[in-house]
C-alpha cells in the first residue's frame, strides 16, 4: 500500500467531511452534489485554456461555476418560481451534462482529462506525479500537496469563525437578531465547497466527493448532536473509511475512492442498524418501566 | 451528413427500431416523473438512479453478459432497495430527507464504481460498454434489448393511462385518498415501482449520473405551460420523448459521443426556454404584466389625485390644473409622474399645457370610475363590515384598482345605491 495514495485521501476526507458537517446540518446535503457536479464544466474550460491541470486556473473556473450553480438554483427557485428540489435537479443536471459533453469534445485533441477520471478519480496515479526539491529529497505526491493548504485554510476558518459557524449553522435567526451577516457565512461555506470540490476532484471524481462530505458526518451525527464531537467523529470515521477502502480496493483490485465510499457506507448502516435497535429496546424499556410505576401507584 | 439523413429518413430497419425504443423511453420517464416532481420527489429520483449502478453490475455478474433482463432485473432491485432505505433512514432516525438521500446515493454509486473497476479489471470478454452506463449510449443498445425496454416503457404508459384518476388524488391529495378509502399503500407502492422501473429502463440511454434529468425536467418545463395534471402529462411526455429521439440521433452520427447529456442538454433547453417565454407562468410575460400593473396603478392614482380638484367645478372639463397643486395633493416621484402624465396623454384622457394640465371628457369618465370604486369600497367595508371610518382608506387604495365592473354593480346592488360615502363624500355617478 502506498503511504502517498492513503495521506492524499485522508487529507480529501477530511476536507470534504468537515465542510460536510455543516452542509449536514444546515438541510444542504444535496447542494453539496449539486456543486460538487456542477463544478465539472467550469474545470474543463479552465484546463482547455490554460492547456494543464494547473490547479490555479481550474481553481477560478470550479470557483465561478460554484457560485453560478447558487445563483442558477436561487433564480429558478425565486424567479422562475421552480419548486427547490425540482431547481437543485436541474442546476446540476445540466452543467454536469455540458461538462462531460466539452470533455468529449475534446478528448480527439489529445486531452489529458478522460471521462473515466471524471467520473471516479484516479487515487491510483496520484503516486506518480511527484514533488522532488534538488533532485533526490521526495516530498510525497504532488496531490498531497494540493490537498495539505485547502485543510489548513479550512481549519483556520473554523477554529477562528468557531463561534459564526456555530450560531448560524444551528440557529440562522438567532444569528440575524445578533446583527450577524448569516448569508455571508453562507457564501464562504459555499466557496469553501467549491474549492474543496474542484481539488478533490482528481482524486475522487467529481461524484463521489458527495460520498466523502455526506457519510461520515451522517454517521457521526448518528452518534452525537454537538458540534465539537461531530467534527472529531467524522474526521475518525473517515480515517477508517481512507485506510480499510485502500485495503478493500487493493484486495479486490478495484477503483480507491470507490473502496473508500464502501466502507464508509458499510459503517453508516451498522451505525444506524445497532443505533436503531438500541433506539428500539430503549423505548420498550421506558414503557414498561412507566407501566410498572402505572400499576404500582394503581395498586 | 448521410448518417444524418439515414436517421431522419429511417432509411435502415434496425433505426426505426432504435428511434421507437428511445422515445417510448423517453415518454415513460417524463410520464412517470411527472409524478415524481409533483410529490416532490426529485432528488429521491436522483438517488434511484445512482443506485441503478451497483445493480447493473451485480446483473452483470450473474449472467456473464450484458443480458438485458438481468441488467433491467438488477437496477430495478438495487433502486428499490435503495428507496426503502432513504425512507427508513429519515423515519428512523434524526436525519433528515437530504442527508438521507445524499448518503444512499454516494454509498451506492461507490458501490457500483467499485463494482465496475473490478470487472473491468478482470478482463471478462464481454464486459466491454459496460460503461455506457455511466453516461448513456442510445445507439448502444441492441435491437433484440429493445424489446424488452420498449415493453416495459409502453408497460409503465399503460399504468398511468389506466391508473390516471387514482393516481391524480393520491399525489394531489393523499388524506384525501385515504378517506375515500382508495388502496394508498398499494398505489404508493405501485408508483415507486413504476418510477423505479422507469429509471432502470431509462438509463440505458441517459446513463445513471444524468438520469434524474430525464424524470424531472420534462415536468418542470411542461409545469410553466399547464396547470392541468392531463395536460401535463401530455407535454412532459411529448418533451421526454423528443429528447429520447434526439438523443438516438446524436449517438446514431456521434458514435462517440455519450448520449446522456445530449439528452439532459435538449431537456435542459427546453425547460429554460419555457421559463423564459411560456405565456402566463413564463418570466417574460410575468414582468409584462407586472409592469402593466404598475402602470395602470400609477395612472388611476393620478387620475383620481385630478378629480379631486374637479370634484366641486360645475364645469370638470375647463378646470386647469396645475402640475404642483397635483404632487401637493399626494406624493408620485418625478419619474412615475411625467411617465403616468405622458401614458394618459397618449391615451387622450387629459391635455397637457406647459405647467398644468386639463381633463377630456374621457379622461373625466375614468376618473370619476376610480372614485366611485374606492368610495363604494369604502362604504361596503363601514357598513358591512362593520369597520370604523378611520380604517377602511388603506384597503379602499388598493381594492380601487382590483374591482371588476361586474363587482361594481354587485356592490351597487348590495349597498342600494348609495350617495356618498362615510367621510361624506360624493360618490360620482
Amino acid at each position: 500500500m502506498d503511504t502517498g495514495i492513503v495521506l492524499t485521501a485522508l487529507f480529501v476526507a477530511f476536507n470534504c467531511g468537515l465542510l460536510g458537517v455543516f452542509l449536514m446540518l444546515r438541510k444542504m446535503a444535496m447542494v453539496g452534489d449539486a456543486i460538487s457536479h456542477s463544478v465539472l464544466p467550469g474545470i474543463v474550460i479552465a484546463y482547455l485554456i490554460s492547456g494543464s491541470r494547473a490547479s490555479f486556473p481550474m481553481l477560478i473556473g470550479a470557483a465561478i461555476m460554484g457560485v453560478l450553480t447558487t445563483v442558477l438554483i436561487e433564480f429558478l427557485t425565486k424567479k422562475a418560481r421552480l419548486q427547490n428540489d425540482a431547481a437543485i435537479g436541474i442546476s446540476f443536471t445540466w452543467l454536469f451534462a455540458i461538462g462531460v459533453i466539452l470533455i468529449a469534445v475534446f478528448t480527439k485533441g489529445g486531452i489529458d482529462l478522460d471521462q473515466e477520471c471524471v467520473l471516479y478519480g484516479d487515487l491510483a496515479f496520484v503516486p506518480l506525479d511527484k514533488v522532488i526539491v534538488d533532485g533526490n529529497l521526495y516530498l510525497g505526491p504532488k496531490a498531497l500537496w494540493n490537498q495539505i493548504p485547502v485543510f489548513v485554510i479550512i481549519v483556520l476558518t473554523l477554529v477562528f469563525g468557531f463561534r459564526g459557524w456555530q450560531v448560524t449553522t444551528f440557529n440562522p435567526d438567532f444569528a440575524l437578531s445578533l446583527g450577524i451577516n448569516v448569508s455571508k457565512w453562507h457564501y464562504v461555506l459555499m466557496s469553501l465547497v467549491s474549492l474543496v470540490s474542484v481539488m478533490a476532484f482528481e482524486a475522487v471524481g467529481a461524484i463521489l466527493v458527495v460520498g466523502f462530505m455526506i457519510i461520515p458526518p451522517a454517521t457521526a451525527y448518528l452518534m452525537s448532536g454537538k458540534l465539537i464531537p461531530l467534527l472529531f467523529i467524522t474526521m475518525i470515521i473517515a480515517s477508517i473509511s481512507v485506510i480499510a477502502g485502500c485495503y478493500l480496493a487493493i484486495y479486490y483490485n478495484g477503483s480507491f475512492a470507490g473502496g473508500m465510499i464502501v466502507v464508509a457506507g458499510i459503517i453508516f448502516i451498522v451505525v444506524w442498524a445497532i443505533k436503531a435497535v438500541i433506539d428500539r429496546w430503549r423505548r420498550v424499556a421506558n414503557r414498561t418501566a412507566y407501566e410498572n410505576r402505572a400499576e404500582s401507584i394503581s395498586a | 451528413m448521410n448518417e444524418v439523413l439515414d436517421f431522419l429518413l429511417l432509411r435502415e430497419p434496425n433505426i426505426l427500431y432504435v428511434v421507437i425504443g428511445t422515445i417510448l423511453i423517453g415518454a415513460s420517464a417524463g410520464l412517470i416523473g411527472t409524478f415524481a416532481f409533483l410529490k416532490k420527489s426529485s432528488l429521491l429520483g436522483d438517488a434511484i438512479s445512482h443506485a441503478a449502478l451497483p445493480g447493473v453490475c451485480i446483473g452483470f455478474l450473474f449472467a456473464q453478459e450484458k443480458d438485458p433482463v438481468f441488467l433491467l432485473l438488477g437496477s430495478f432491485i438495487s433502486g428499490w432497495i435503495a428507496t426503502y432505505l432513504v425512507e427508513w433512514i429519515t423515519i428512523h432516525s434524526k436525519l433528515k430527507k437530504d442527508t438521507a438521500i445524499a448518503v444512499i446515493l454516494s454509498f451506492f454509486f461507490g458501490i457500483g464504481i467499485f463494482l465496475l473497476t473490478i470487472i473491468q479489471g478482470s478482463g471478462m470478454a464481454a464486459q466491454s460498454g459496460l460503461n455506457t452506463f455511466l453516461v448513456g449510449k442510445a445507439a448502444a443498445i441492441q435491437t433484440s434489448d429493445l424489446l424488452v425496454f420498449g415493453g416495459v416503457a409502453l408497460l409503465i404508459i399503460l399504468f398511468v393511462v389506466i391508473y390516471y384518476q387514482p393516481l391524480k388524488i393520491l399525489v394531489f391529495n393523499r388524506d384525501y385518498a385515504l378517506s375515500i378509502g382508495l388502496p394508498v399503500k398499494t398505489m404508493e407502492f405501485l408508483l415507486n415501482s413504476a418510477i423505479v422501473m422507469a429509471i432502470a429502463v431509462g438509463i440505458q440511454a441517459v446513463g445513471v449520473i444524468l438520469m434524474a434529468a430525464l424524470l424531472i425536467t420534462p415536468a418542470a418545463a411542461a409545469r410553466f405551460w399547464s396547470y392541468r395534471l392531463s395536460k401535463l402529462l401530455i407535454i412532459a411526455a411529448g418533451i421526454g420523448g423528443f429528447s429520447g429521439w434526439f438523443g438516438a440521433l446524436v449517438s446514431y452520427t456521434a458514435p462517440n459521443m455519450p448520449t446522456g447529456p445530449w439528452i439532459v442538454t435538449v431537456l435542459s433547453v427546453f425547460a429554460m426556454g419555457s421559463a423564459f417565454l411560456a405565456p402566463k407562468s413564463g418570466m417574460i410575460s410575468r414582468i409584462k404584466m407586472g409592469r402593466e400593473n404598475a402602470n395602470k396603478i400609477l395612472v388611476e392614482n393620478i387620475l383620481k389625485t385630478i378629480y379631486l380638484f374637479c370634484e366641486k367645478e360645475a364645469n370638470p372639463l375647463t378646470r386647469s390644473i396645475l402640475y404642483t397643486d397635483i404632487l401637493e395633493q399626494r406624493f408620485f416621484t418625478p419619474n412615475n409622474f411625467s411617465k403616468g402624465l405622458r401614458w394618459l396623454d397618449k391615451k387622450h384622457m387629459i391635455i397637457l399645457d406647459k405647467n398644468s394640465l386639463k381633463l377630456t371628457e374621457q379622461g373625466y369618465e375614468e376618473s370619476k370610475r376610480v372614485v366611485r370604486l374606492h368610495r363604494l369600497w369604502e362604504v361596503y367595508l363601514y357598513e358591512k363590515m362593520n369597520l370604523a371610518a378611520d380604517h377602511i382608506h388603506p384597503n379602499a387604495e388598493t381594492m380601487e384598482h382590483v374591482l371588476t365592473p361586474d363587482l361594481e354593480k354587485l356592490l351597487l346592488k348590495e349597498l342600494d345605491h348609495p350617495m356618498s360615502d362615510p367621510h361624506q363624500s360624493k360618490i360620482p355617478k
